[in-house]
């Protein structure tokens, strides 16, 4: 397939694995042994046993009728946010858990921007009765409170990123540091498609049970598994590469990455990755990256913590460069409307994340017979206090 | 002319002091001073770092240290004219080690050759993949004359260390521990069991030992067993209590060289 990762990690001219000499050991034993880990028959039956009867999947496929009223077309909603711990990131923490055990791992770290992937970190962690520490940046452990809480609730240590921005560039920054300094026990759950190869690759394969899921459930619903467009917000790009991935070489289904815009691609404040982005290098892969022109990344905004990213991955990366997904933006006003909009129509208040891929219905050219599915990747109870200060419903 | 590495390894076997420090800290002209009060001092060789806003193998200090030189105005363009400067004023060799990201915006080939032209003598990118600059940047290194110094750990295999010393010139970059800069105080008896493992492996590169070197004990330590050892975070930890560059760094260097 075109759009797989190659051996040395690349997609196209992106990937690969920019680390320092201290974490070689770890990534290399990550990369020779995650295909044949994740492919035998145990760990499938495993996996799937978990996701089944702990994640609750497979998600409804549910078809928004009201919102479907308003655009004139046919639109799903993928039910991530119906996952046990309110996000499609317990599918990606689950497969690496499985796999930190078959490594002979006893320590977890994570990083988290929006708290979604720590509290699927934490439960996984509780679950297996691991030792668990979350990154998490000092600004996001203020605006996702509740998240904060629940790790904590559930036995792991958060410790807060106290650099740059304090968001989840930072998060990430320390998670590293703590991985070059506990090289032999620990494995490091990163929580989207962006790393070092092959996390990445993995990601998107423990994620890829998402798309699995619409063309089946697609297929059932309306006899056909192909949809004419796929939506999904854009931070790193864990719950896109999810949802796009078994539609990637299905070249006549539109698939459109949303980031977010923050208070607008020109303003200085926005996290637009594809508008604002030139290839670099950080977190170990050379990806699209918000820099200056010496190379010093820029800080994002969004008034989304789980967006607030200055790179995506590196698919995200190749699939921007060679046109399979298109990419648009969405400012912090709009998808903050879509987000009361949903809640208003369907009943059902989305992560602020996810109500970036919502806002991205209204700048589509949709015609009534089109299909769209729209991948619902979080719930909203996280974001409480943001739409409460937000205050506009 | 012979590279200036090259020529001081060969002349020098043991006890080689190499200084780390970042460049435009603590102001953004102090690069020149604290080169020439160095080599004035009696160090052999600096490494003049990049500044990067995302340095994931520092320990806090040296990323304090980034995140000043960068506040105050510091870039690539910039330190290679400072290099150029420096090079008018001292003799011993300069590197210049930091990630990648900067360089690569810059151009890895341009800033091969600019860096050569300025007067420096080697390179350290801890983040560059050994196959991507054995296929892209070797060649060019050897034809300019720039050394390049990869880094090994404790946990470095041997198959990899023979491939990081046969990729290297000049000398190999021993990392101490497993671990970020500046972390450790003393060397446990593990990490001097690696320090013999790494001497009897008797590579063709001689090789600095780094990371935890902060005083004249770790110093005399790391040089029984390499040709001697590079300071970083302890120097920039002095560079931040100074106020007086020409007296105390002269007193720092003495404090780690003294026998």
């Amino acid at each position: 397939m075109k759009f797989d990762v190659d051996k040395d990690g690349y997609y196209g001219s992106f990937g690969g694995a920019y680390i320092p000499e201290m974490l070689y050991p770890n990534v290399e034993e990550l990369r020779s042994k995650y295909l044949s880990i994740i492919q035998t028959s145990d760990f499938v039956e495993e996996f799937q046993s978990l996701l089944k009867s702990y994640v609750g999947r497979p998600t409804p496929l549910y078809l928004a009728k009201r919102l479907s009223e308003k655009y004139q077309a046919s639109i799903y909603l993928k039910r991530e946010d119906l996952c046990h711990t309110g996000a499609h990131k317990i599918n990606n923490t689950i497969g690496q858990i499985l796999l930190a055990k078959r490594l002979g791992k006893q320590k977890i770290i994570a990083e988290t921007g929006a708290g979604q992937h720590g509290v699927a970190t934490a439960t996984v962690c509780a679950l297996m009765g691991m030792e668990c520490i979350v990154y998490m940046g000092k600004h996001d452990m203020e605006r996702q409170r509740p998240n904060v809480e629940r790790m904590r609730i559930l036995g792991t240590t958060v410790v807060p990123a106290l650099s740059g921005s304090m968001t989840l560039k930072d998060a990430t920054n320390e998670a590293m540091r703590h991985w070059i300094n506990n090289p032999t026990d620990t494995h490091y759950i990163i929580g989207s498609v962006v790393g070092p190869h092959p996390y990445p690759d993995m990601v998107a394969r423990f994620q890829s049970v998402i798309s699995e899921e619409i063309k089946n459930q697609l297929l059932t619903e309306i006899g056909n598994p192909f949809p004419d467009y796929v939506l999904a917000c854009v931070g790193g790009g864990s719950n896109a590469a999810g949802a796009f991935y078994h539609f990637l070489n299905d070249e006549h289904v539109h698939l459109i990455g949303v980031e977010a815009g923050g208070h607008g691609v020109d303003s200085g404040e926005s996290a637009a990755t594809t508008a604002l982005g030139k290839p670099g290098i950080l977190h170990g892969s050379k990806t699209l990256l918000m820099q200056t022109v010496d190379g010093q990344v820029v800080e994002p905004y969004s008034i989304s913590a789980g967006l607030d990213y200055p790179g995506i991955g590196p698919l995200h990366a190749h699939l921007f460069e060679t046109g399979r997904v298109e990419f648009m933006s969405v400012t912090d006003d709009e998808a903050m409307v879509a987000g009361i909009e949903l809640s208003r129509t369907e009943g059902i208040i989305p992560a602020i994340e996810t109500a970036h891929a919502v806002a991205a219905l209204a700048k589509l050219p949709l015609e009534r017979e089109d299909c769209v599915v729209i991948n619902l990747s979080g719930r909203g109870d996280k974001d409480l206090e943001t739409y409460i200060r937000w205050g506009k419903y | 002319m012979k590279n200036r590495i090259t020529t001081l390894f060969e002349k020098k076997k043991e006890g080689i002091l190499s200084v780390f420090y970042t460049a435009g800290f603590p102001t953004l002209t102090d690069t020149l001073p604290i080169a020439t009060h160095l080599e004035a001092a009696g160090v052999d060789m600096i490494e003049i770092g990049i500044p990067f806003s995302d340095p994931v193998a520092d320990g806090p200090v040296i990323q304090a240290s980034n995140k000043v030189a960068l506040d105050n105005g510091m870039t690539v363009p910039l330190l290679l004219e400072q290099v150029r400067e420096i090079r008018k004023k001292v003799n011993f060799p300069i590197v210049l080690m930091g990630y990648l990201n900067p360089v690569y915006q810059y151009g890895v080939e341009r800033f091969i050759r600019d860096a050569k032209a300025a007067g420096a003598d080697g390179l350290i990118l801890p983040d560059m993949p050994l196959k991507e600059f054995e296929k892209n940047y070797a060649a060019l290194m050897e034809e300019v004359g720039l050394c390049m110094s990869f880094l090994l750990t404790p946990t470095t295999s041997e198959d990899r260390i023979q491939k990081i010393d046969a990729l290297s010139s000049g000398f190999v970059y021993a990392v101490s521990a497993s671990s970020t800069t500046g972390t450790k105080k003393d060397f446990s008896t593990q990490q001097e069991h690696y320090f013999q493992r790494l001497k009897s492996l008797n590579l063709h590169h001689p090789h600095l030992i780094g990371f935890g070197i902060s005083d004249r004990e770790t110093f005399a330590t790391a040089c029984k067993y390499g040709a001697g050892a590079i300071i970083g975070s302890a120097f920039i930890n002095r560079l931040n209590q100074s106020s007086q560059l020409e007296k105390d760094i002269p007193t720092f260097i003495k404090g780690i060289l003294k026998n």
